[in-house]
């Protein structure tokens, strides 16, 4: 199928760590299945580096693949570095995705970005609160159909 | 079956047929004059268009002189619309009846016509996907300009009473236009018998090629001209006609009507057969009514799955579906067809619809079957959705 890359389909067709970790140290949910797309992602945190990391996602094939290298992409890295992944990174690991997908992408640098702060609330580690901006995946720019 | 690609989205376009392919032939290349020239060439043009026309006349029980070949569907839609509007406006009249389960041909006509001041009802079409000629007589009002009800839904595949609001509109002296695309060439249609005054169709709905479709308007019914040139099509739309197109067309739905009997029982046996089988899987459900519905559409919600995923896992097992799922545009909303069946946007998200013709068979019908639960399966394996569907933390729809 033309609409994706090879890599999109391949992160789509076998997604790498979905699951759920039942004693999560921290888990982000962004999205609403309103709009189509939710992503929930969990983390294991073991010294302020990502021990493990699973996640479930209802969403296009975009959505499932960007949250399957999201994941990929801050296993087994500092939490600090997992802060900086951006949602071009992803697509770009991706080897891009459409532009009307990208939003796909923004979606997975923001489900990481809450699972980290709900780690940092749940443990009182004090964070620079503009770090963590109010995710905006559920309320994204509507497109006209054409 | 591998390798094999099961087309299953023919409302979306079909195949031409053998006959259509045929009958084009002759005019892309031998019988190419325009049929406005004087010399023998045009005119050989000009009798293949006027038996063309004559032809889609015979099927829908109309004059040749009511025939008015398009560009489609849309083209179709825009103009009919467009020609009441015109014409009420200089009446006075500038309230339009409609559904809101339109094709965006009618739909973005109206819209555009709601900023230049008309006022337009949208009609609830139920659960089940069908409006009532009583609640379309009962939205009638003095100054209604134009009633325009599709003849069958291009997702759902629900038949309207089409007689029933024609007889309604007749008897108040408004305009009905049916948006009849995917109608004519699967179901019977007679616009006297159904008191239509304007009926949109498109050649690429039933086997005929894409790029050409005709707009019956009744004897008069003012036609306002939207593409100004030429005094082609008896004055009301310009541009040299495209004959082999046309042709084509004519073949088909010549050989779409004469067959259109034995391919409903082919159809509806497949369609009855899918839809049972579909139905297994569990807190899935058929949307609109399962028994006035086209024969060869059906359209299915499997809860806690989104549709642009189910349709790549299909795909890569060879078969050509669609959904109503907003992933699949450019657009974050799901169908407006689904959410005007009432069904709420996290469900309407994970729809699937397979719109069959004479061409697939059982062997096809029952590798979906077996194909289409392994697709929600892994798409419901990967949802958090569906984890909370099932966890209770949200509860079940369907």
């Amino acid at each position: 199928m033309a609409l994706y890359s090879e890599k999109v389909m391949d992160h789509f067709n076998n997604p790498r760590n979905v699951g759920i970790i039942e004693d999560a140290d921290g888990v982000g949910e962004v999205g609403n299945a309103r709009c189509g797309d939710i992503m929930k992602i969990y983390l294991k945190i073991e010294n302020g580096i990502i021990a493990d990391v699973k996640f479930k996602t209802f969403g296009c094939g975009s959505a499932i693949a960007s949250s399957s290298m999201a994941t990929e992409l801050i296993k087994g890295k500092p939490l600090s570095q997992a802060l900086e992944l951006t949602n071009k990174a992803v697509a770009e690991a991706l080897d891009g995705l459409p532009a009307h997908k990208m939003h796909c992408s923004v979606l997975a640098e923001e489900a990481i970005r809450s699972a980290i702060k709900d780690y940092y609330d749940k443990n009182g580690i004090a964070y620079d609160k503009a770090q963590f901006p109010e995710p905006h995946g559920d309320e994204h720019e509507h497109f006209e159909e054409d | 079956m591998k390798n094999k690609i099961i087309y299953a989205d023919n409302a979306a376009t079909t195949a031409m047929s053998e006959v259509a392919v045929a009958a084009m032939m002759p005019y892309l290349k031998q019988v190419y004059g325009n049929p406005s020239s004087l010399h023998s060439v045009g005119q050989a043009a000009k009798e293949a268009l006027d038996n063309a026309r004559a032809i889609i006349a015979k099927c829908l029980n109309c004059d040749a002189k009511e025939i008015y070949f398009t560009s489609g569907g849309s083209e179709s839609d825009n103009q009919a619309i467009r020609s009441a509007a015109i014409n009420g406006a200089k009446k006075g009249k500038k309230h339009i009846v409609t559904t809101a389960f339109e094709h965006h041909a009618v739909l973005h006509t109206l819209k555009k016509l709601e900023k230049e001041g008309f006022e337009v009802t949208y009609l609830d079409v139920h659960e089940n996907g069908i409006v009532t000629a009583e609640e379309v007589a009962a939205a009638i009002r003095p100054d209604t300009a134009l009633v325009t009800v599709m003849y069958a839904n291009n997702e759902v595949g629900t038949i309207q009473p089409v007689k029933e609001i024609g007889a309604a509109c007749r008897e108040r002296g408004v305009v009905f236009h049916t948006d009849a695309v995917q109608a004519v060439g699967h179901v019977p249609v007679d616009v006297k018998a159904e008191n239509i005054d304007m009926l949109s169709l498109s050649a690429h709905k039933f086997h005929g090629p894409k790029g050409v479709g005709a707009l019956y308007c009744r004897r008069g019914v003012p036609l306002a001209v939207l593409v100004e040139g030429g005094a082609q099509e008896r004055g009301k739309r310009a541009g040299t006609e495209n004959i082999a197109g046309a042709v084509a067309m004519a073949a088909a739905l010549e050989n779409a009507c004469e067959n259109m009997q034995k391919n409903s029982s082919k159809l509806l046996a497949l369609r009855e057969r899918l839809i049972d089988g579909l139905l297994k899987i569990p807190h899935s459900k058929l949307n609109g009514d399962r028994a006035r519905r086209l024969p060869n559409n059906v359209n299915i919600c499997f809860e806690g799955t989104e549709g642009e995923s189910l349709l790549l896992h299909l795909d890569a097992a060879g078969i050509c579906a669609s959904s109503g799922s907003a992933c699949t545009t450019a657009s974050l909303e799901p169908s407006h067809v689904l959410l005007a069946l009432g069904l709420p946007h996290e469900i309407a998200h994970g729809s699937l619809r397979l719109t069959l013709s004479p061409e697939n068979t059982e062997e096809e019908i029952d590798y979906i079957i077996k194909t289409v639960p392994d697709a929600v399966d892994k798409v419901r394996k990967v949802s958090s959705f569906w984890d909370d569907l099932t966890s209770g933390k949200i509860r079940h729809f369907i």
